[in-house]
Order: structure tokens, then sequence, then C-alpha cells
């Protein structure tokens, strides 16, 4: 019988099974995938958000707890929690030279993602390479490692974990047990009947897509809820972004994002246009265009851009659809021609003069338009002129299980002894809605880690260095 | 709308290239161009290598982009173990391969005489026939001139057996004529992928300024093998996602073995024609010491890359180029190994027998070198100069500003 049980095979679970290991605990890790699609939504991830007061070797500047703070603030209204976010912040400025210690290799930020240059240190080769480096680091202490191998439910008796019962029907016992397999993301029967239908009579989850793993089924997550584990969050809220429409259904990953939407307008089926497309920064924006196009009828939409917009945003994975007059590009698509040419002709009759700088809030904007463009407003009038299909695009769900600073699954406000929660099983906790690019991997991390280190104290091994640096985190 | 099925491979391996290009692609180019459309849209490996800065430079990937990008690919397998979108996923992202099938191909088109170029494509063949063909020619040169190959012992004087002045002449002119025909290879090469192509007048006047700090710098990632490190200085792959600096290791040795050869024959030659001293020369003289150092050089580093080779993941790489990799490997071996074996026998009987064989291995290694594997060395060198230029030059998309 191993001392910890980690169940799920992402970033979060990784990190709980090493702290877990290097408190001294045999380890045992389950991953519902195979071998070659290990790591969850982890393989997909980009950077991680990260505090700090001074420049550290790939992040310039400084990026304070409380900048962070209001940032996390801002993006979620205020829904979160502010005692665990700072944790999460302040965890983030210590936590990379562990990471580097079982492998991870940090790169300046990518061309064409300056704008996080302060914020966020990439991981070089993506997460797909850091959930390598884990899983070799992790062999290599001894944690034994089992692919293919789902978890249907769990056997728990006053609060405390017991066993783990695969979906082949086998009892796995431990001492301890972190839940870290995901949100419910990929069910896409739950996502269906979370957000219902709309006026229109549409089941408005049918177009999502999927960014990430097919496996985050949400299996354990609806036990634990059923089983009366306390939860937090709202199942339609979720990392949703607004993605080429031709993205496959899973695991398309970050190149699907279509990020000219600030460049030129975006119209609904009905030719439309729905929202500010100028609001502000791209980055601080495209989180919250999932959710717009997902209230479009259809959920569907189209960015459309002229020339001057090309070479200003990173390259679409797919080609747009491309006309040398508007009036084509409508019929092309597919829209109402003249609603389009109407939408168009109001939108470029309202531009106001300015001048045009993406790399501020410039002047560009509409007047007498509604919705106006407050920033980045040109005339669309350069042929040739592009479309791109929008649909929204689910990264993971927030949907999860209520915690603590110590990451302890609770039961009607009882904190278990031995069960613990890490990852998108607890992002919730932090995010109850909204995003900021990379701080599911602060979350992830934080959590996963401190985790890992309970369950393994609480099977009575101690890690060496956890006390004073969690002390930090959590602001003793 | 196209279907998503655009993005997936072609399948079956049939030609799908000319359908969207301007100019028609063979189908490892538009292969390249497909996956090079991936992974602009992702970026996540601009860290490891040359490759992917070169890539956010293009929206669009043209023939010549492809050939440039080709030769600029180390074959790390670094972007293979990392990427969210190779095998199984749908997108069958494998940059590594997708590189080496196109970088063969342009040793062959940019190959001089251009028929000569088919020799690549029977690689085995071609090592095969030069080393027979070299080892039966001075098999017979020595028994023509000699009337044997074994003799007395004659205390290492090669030119007893051949004359200095015919060594030089047939050596001479064999390895200029492989370096006429690998400079034209490259030459054409280069003009194809030149950064200044488009002729901008601002591109002419910042690549002129470039050159200079380009070269030194291009000069120093071939010395230092510096895309054989990674992007974190922990190596390549090889079997597996583990890093490991042997594949750097052995190119070192190989690449300093082959200079210090080089160089025992400059020096020689110095010897010979400057001050006079003729062979055989004594095992403490600098031709010696150094032809023995680069020997052993050449031993280690061969013998290590080809351990590599059988190593080596199969997804990486395309394994239809084993023959030329290991032919080119096998031959640099030979010719290590008999040239040091023939410094330990040039005192006793067997001198002309072993002489005979060493240069019929080195004639061998000679005249294939602009049809075999040494080009990738030629190739990626003139491409990553054009690289350290092009970066140094300004970029023309202005995307991420903000």
């Amino acid at each position: 019988m191993p001392d910890v049980l980690v169940i799920g095979g992402g970033n979060a679970a990784l990190c709980s099974a090493l702290m877990a290991r290097e408190a001294g605990a045999s380890v045992l890790m389950l991953e519902s995938a195979p071998k070659e699609w290990r790591g969850g939504n982890s393989m997909h991830v980009r950077n991680l958000r990260c505090m700090h007061d001074e420049p550290q070797d790939v992040l310039v500047e400084a990026y304070p707890e409380e900048e962070f703070w209001q940032d996390l603030l801002k993006v979620t209204g205020g829904i979160t929690n502010e005692p665990l976010a700072r944790m999460v912040i302040r965890h983030s400025s210590r936590c990379r030279p562990w990471m580097r210690k079982h492998g991870v290799h940090f790169q300046p930020p990518l061309s064409g993602a300056l704008h996080v240059a302060r914020t966020n240190a990439f991981f070089m080769g993506g997460g797909k390479a850091l959930v390598n480096a884990y899983y070799r680091s992790a062999e290599e202490l001894g944690v034994k490692i089992r692919y293919d191998s789902p978890v249907k439910s769990l056997e728990i008796k006053d609060g405390q974990f017991v066993a783990a019962i695969t979906e082949s029907g086998e009892r796995i016992t431990a001492k301890s047990c972190v839940l870290g397999c995901g949100g419910f993301e990929s069910n896409l029967e739950w996502q269906r009947e979370a957000w219902g239908q709309n006026e229109r009579g549409e089941w408005t989850a049918e177009n999502f897509l999927i960014r990430g793993t097919r496996f985050n089924q949400g299996v354990l997550l609806k036990f634990m809820i059923d089983a009366g584990a306390d939860s937090i969050g709202d199942p339609t809220q979720a990392h949703c972004v607004a993605i080429d429409a031709r993205a496959p259904l899973y695991d398309g990953g970050i190149c699907t994002r279509i990020d000219c939407v600030s460049l030129g307008v975006v119209v609904n089926r009905e030719a439309k246009r729905f929202y500010d497309e100028g609001e502000d920064f791209w980055p601080k924006r495209y989180a919250i265009w999932g959710r717009l196009v997902a209230q479009q009828p259809g959920q569907t939409a189209w960015s459309i851009i002229d020339q001057k917009a090309i070479g200003r945003f990173m390259p679409p994975v797919f080609d747009g659809t491309k006309a040398n007059t508007l009036e084509e590009l409508a019929q092309k698509i597919g829209v109402d021609v003249a609603t389009f040419m109407e939408t168009l002709n109001a939108y470029n009759a309202a531009c106001q003069p300015g001048t045009f700088d993406h790399t501020a809030l410039d002047d560009c904007r509409t007047d007498g338009v509604v919705p106006a463009k407050t920033h980045w407003a040109r005339v669309i009038d350069t042929p040739p002129f592009t479309a791109y299909p929008l649909a929204p695009g689910i990264t993971f769900t927030y949907l999860g299980m209520k915690t603590d600073e110590t990451a302890a699954v609770r039961f009607g406000n009882v904190v278990s002894s031995n069960l613990f929660a890490a990852g998108e099983m607890v992002a919730g906790n932090v995010l109850g809605k909204g995003y900021t690019a990379g701080v599911g991997m602060s979350i992830g991390t934080a959590f996963g880690r401190i985790a890992g280190a309970n369950a393994a104290a609480s099977a009575g091994h101690h890690h060496p260095t956890f006390e004073e640096e969690f002390a930090y985190a959590a602001g003793r | 709308m196209p279907p998503v099925a655009e993005l997936a491979p072609p399948k079956d391996g049939a030609c799908n290239g000319g359908v969207n290009l301007a100019e028609a692609m063979t189908a490892g180019e538009a292969e390249i161009a497909r996956v090079m459309q991936i992974c602009n849209a992702c970026r996540y490996c601009e860290g490891f290598c040359a490759v992917f800065p070169a890539m956010t430079r293009r929206l669009e990937f043209n023939a010549a982009d492809t050939h440039y990008l080709a030769n600029l690919c180390h074959n790390c397998g670094s972007c293979l173990y990392a990427c969210q979108y190779a095998p199984p996923h749908e997108f069958a992202v494998n940059v590594p391969q997708a590189m080496a099938k196109v970088r063969v191909r342009t040793y062959q088109d940019y190959a001089w005489p251009r028929a000569f170029g088919k020799l690549y494509g029977r690689a085995g063949l071609t090592v095969a026939f030069a080393l027979s063909g070299g080892l039966a020619l001075f098999m017979i040169l020595a028994i023509a001139m000699n009337g044997r190959l074994i003799h007395e012992p004659l205390a290492g004087n090669f030119y007893a057996i051949f004359p200095h002045n015919f060594m030089a002449l047939l050596f001479g002119s064999v390895f200029g004529f492989a370096i006429l025909a690998l400079a034209i290879g490259v030459v054409k090469f280069w003009r194809e992928v030149s950064p200044t192509k488009d002729g901008h007048p601002a591109d002419i006047k910042a690549a002129a300024q470039a050159r200079m700090p380009a070269v030194a710098e291009a000069v120093t990632d071939v010395a230092r093998m510096r895309y054989l490190g990674g992007g974190h200085g922990e190596g390549c792959n090889e079997g597996d996602d583990a890093f490991t600096l042997w594949r750097r290791r052995f190119h070192h040795f190989t690449l300093y073995g082959f200079l210090l050869c080089f160089a025992s024959t400059c020096v020689a030659t110095l010897y010979h024609y400057i001050w006079n001293l003729h062979a055989p020369y004594a095992f403490t003289s600098a031709p010696v010491i150094l032809g023995t150092l680069g020997g052993i050089g050449l031993i280690i580093g061969p013998v290590g890359l080809l351990w590599l080779n059988f190593k080596r993941d199969a997804m990486r790489g395309d394994v239809k180029q084993k023959a030329m990799d290991r032919g080119f490997i096998m031959l640099l071996l030979l010719v290590s190994v008999t040239g040091l074996l023939l410094l330990m026998l040039r005192d006793t009987r067997f001198m002309a027998l072993w002489l005979a064989i060493h240069l019929g291995t080195v004639m061998a290694l000679f005249v294939t070198l602009p049809y075999g594997k040494f080009a990738h060395g030629i190739f990626r060198s003139a491409a990553l100069l054009k690289f350290n230029i092009e970066k140094r030059m300004p970029n023309r998309l202005g995307l991420g500003g903000e």
C-alpha cells in the first residue's frame, strides 16, 4: 500500500507526487490517459503568472503582490477568496527554483507575447516539455506511475479517504490521497446540462470546442459532490475564449486562438456587431470573448479585418476566408449581405480620425454607432478582406471543491485529514469567473505542492523545506 | 471555409502541393509550410533553436523558406517531444522529420554538377562504389608502380611507394574539385534564400552592416555547435524526451578531429615546400602529432555518432537517410583507423599495403564530400549565417507590439 495515492496526471498531480515523494512518502500516481496523452490540460499550457519584486532571469521589471492581486480582483469581479489568492500569488514568487530542480526550463517571452514579459514566465517548449520533465523526475525519484488508469469512485469513511476504485474494478488503498484530476470541461453531456437552453431554444454548449484534453470528464468531481464534499463555483464559469470554429473538438490548444478581434470588427450570424472590440488590450480581453460568442445565435461569430491588420497579430493556424470586396466576403461566409453592409458601413462612417497605435489605448474610436469601438477603430476599407469564424473554446471549468490553505477537502465544513485536492479541482476557490493568462498554472502549482506535502504529512512524512516556504506563502 | 482536414497531413503520401501556393512545391516542402503555419500560431518552442525565431519573421513559407529552415534545423528533437500537436494529435506535427526530408532534397537539388545530386538518393551504393573504387585504384597503382604490396621495410618512406608530387596532384585536384562543387552548391542555395532577395534598399543596408558581426556569431555557433545544446544547454534528445550532450560532444570530436587532420596535412605541406623537410616525419613532429590527435578524435566522434544513430527514435528524422548518415560516418572511421594503423605499420613490410588501403579510403571520402552527408556542415553553416544576418535586420511584422 502506498503512503500517498495521487489521482491525476497533469501539473497539479505531478507537483503533489513530487512533493510527497521528496518528503519520503511512497507514491502511486494514477493517470487516466495513455502515456502519449498524459498531462491533462498541462500539455497545452504556456506560462506561469509570477509575482516578483525585481527582475528575475526571464522576467523583466517587477510584478508585486498587490498588482497581481488587483489584476485577479478585476478579472474575477471580486468573486475570489483573498487569503487563498494571496497565498497563490506569494507562492508563485518562490516556486520556480523548485520547478527548475525538477527539470523545467524557462525561456524569454515569445515574440508576439511581449505584453506578458513582465508578469509571466514562459516554459521552454511549453507545457508538454514541463510535463515530460516532471514525469522524468518523478520516475527517477521512485514515484510509481500507472497510465490508462481512470478512477471511477472513492471509498470514503467519515470524511477520510480509504481507497480508490478504478474503472477496471481494482481497489487501491493508501494512507492519504490527492485528487488532481481536473474539471469537467471534456464532458459534453455535463456542459450541455450546465448551460441549458437559451431563449432561442438552442442548447448553448452544443457548439463549444474543448481546447484541451478529452480526459477531464469530471468523474471524480461529480462523485465528490454527490458524496457530500463542499463544492464551490458556478458550472457555467470557465476559462473560455473565442477560438477558430474549425478547431478540433479536443486538444486544439493555443494555436486555434484568433487574435485579430481588436484590429477589426466582430459580427454574429445575423451580421450584426455585439460588443466593443477595442475595449482594452487584447490580452486583457481575450478571455471574455468566448462567453460573448456563446451568447450569440448559433454560438458563432466572424472576426473581420482588412489588409491593414495583416502582420499585426499572431498568425492564425487556419487560413481565413478572403475576398476583394466586403459584399463578396459576406457572401462567402454566408451571412446576409445587406445587413452585413449596413453594419460595416455604419461602423466605417462612425470611425473618428485619430492616430492608430496598437501598443497604446489610442484615440481611434467610433462615434454614433452601437456598440461603440473605443480604441483601434479604423475604417475597414483596404482589400483583401479576411474573415475568421469564431466559436467558444473552453479551456477549463471552475466548478470544484471548496478548500483552504491546506488544500484539504471538506465535508459539511469539516476538514478531511487525509484527502486533498489540487489544480482545476480547486481553481474555483480563487477564480469565481474570468481569467488572466498563466494564473491557472500559479494555482495548480501552489495547491499541487501544498496538497502533496500535506498528504505526505498525514501519512507521517514531513517535507524538509515545506514549512518555511509555505509559511511565507500563507503570510505567516 | 477550408475544412479542418487541410491541416491534417496528406493521406497516402500523395503530392498535395500547389493548391494554395503561387509556385509548385514538392510534397516535402508543402509539409514544412503546413507544419510551420501551425508552429507559427503556437511558438512554444522558440527558445530551443534558430528555426522558430526565423519562422516568426514570416507569415507564409515558400519553397526557398523551407530550404532555409530545413538546413537551419539541427534535428535535436526537442521540439518533437515538447509538441502538443505531435502524433497521435490529428495535426501530426513532426518538425524534425519534415525538415530532414527536405534537407536531403536541398543537398540533391543544389548539388553540382546537378546530375550528381542523384547520388544522395543512392547513398549506400555511392559510398560502396567510392570505397571499392578507391581501394582498387591504389592497390593497382601500388602494384603497377612497385610490382608488389609487401616489401622490405622502408623506414616509413611513403614516397618510395607513391612519389610526393603524384599524391599531391591527385589528392589536391580531387579535394579541389570537392571544394569547388560544394562552393557552387552553397552559392546557389545562398542566392535563393538571400536575406536581401526582395531588394529593399533598407534591407540591403542593414544586411551590409550586419555582415561582420553575423559572420562572427555564425562561426561561433558552428564552432560551439550551439544548437546541439538545446536552448537550455542540456543537449539534444536521442531515444526519448531525456536530454543528452553526447551528440554535441561526438560532433566536436569529429569536427575538430577532421580539422586537426587537415591541419596536419597543411603543416606537412609547409614542411615540404617551404622548409624542404621531407616525410617521413618523426612521431614527435607537428604533422604526426596533429594527425594522431585528429585520428583519435575521428575514431571517438564517429563511433559515438554511429552509436547515437542506432539509438535514435525512428520518429525523428527520415529513416531513408540512415544509409547516407552511416555511410559517411563509416568512411570517417575507416580513414582514421587505417591512418593510425598506417602510422603503426609504417616501418614494417606492410606499409605499402596499408598506404594503399588508407589512401583508398581517403580518396573515397574526398570524392563523396560533395555528394554525401559532409554537405550538412556546409549548408547548415550557410543557413546559420543567413539567420545571423536576418535577425539583425528590421522585422517587417508588427505583431505583438502591445
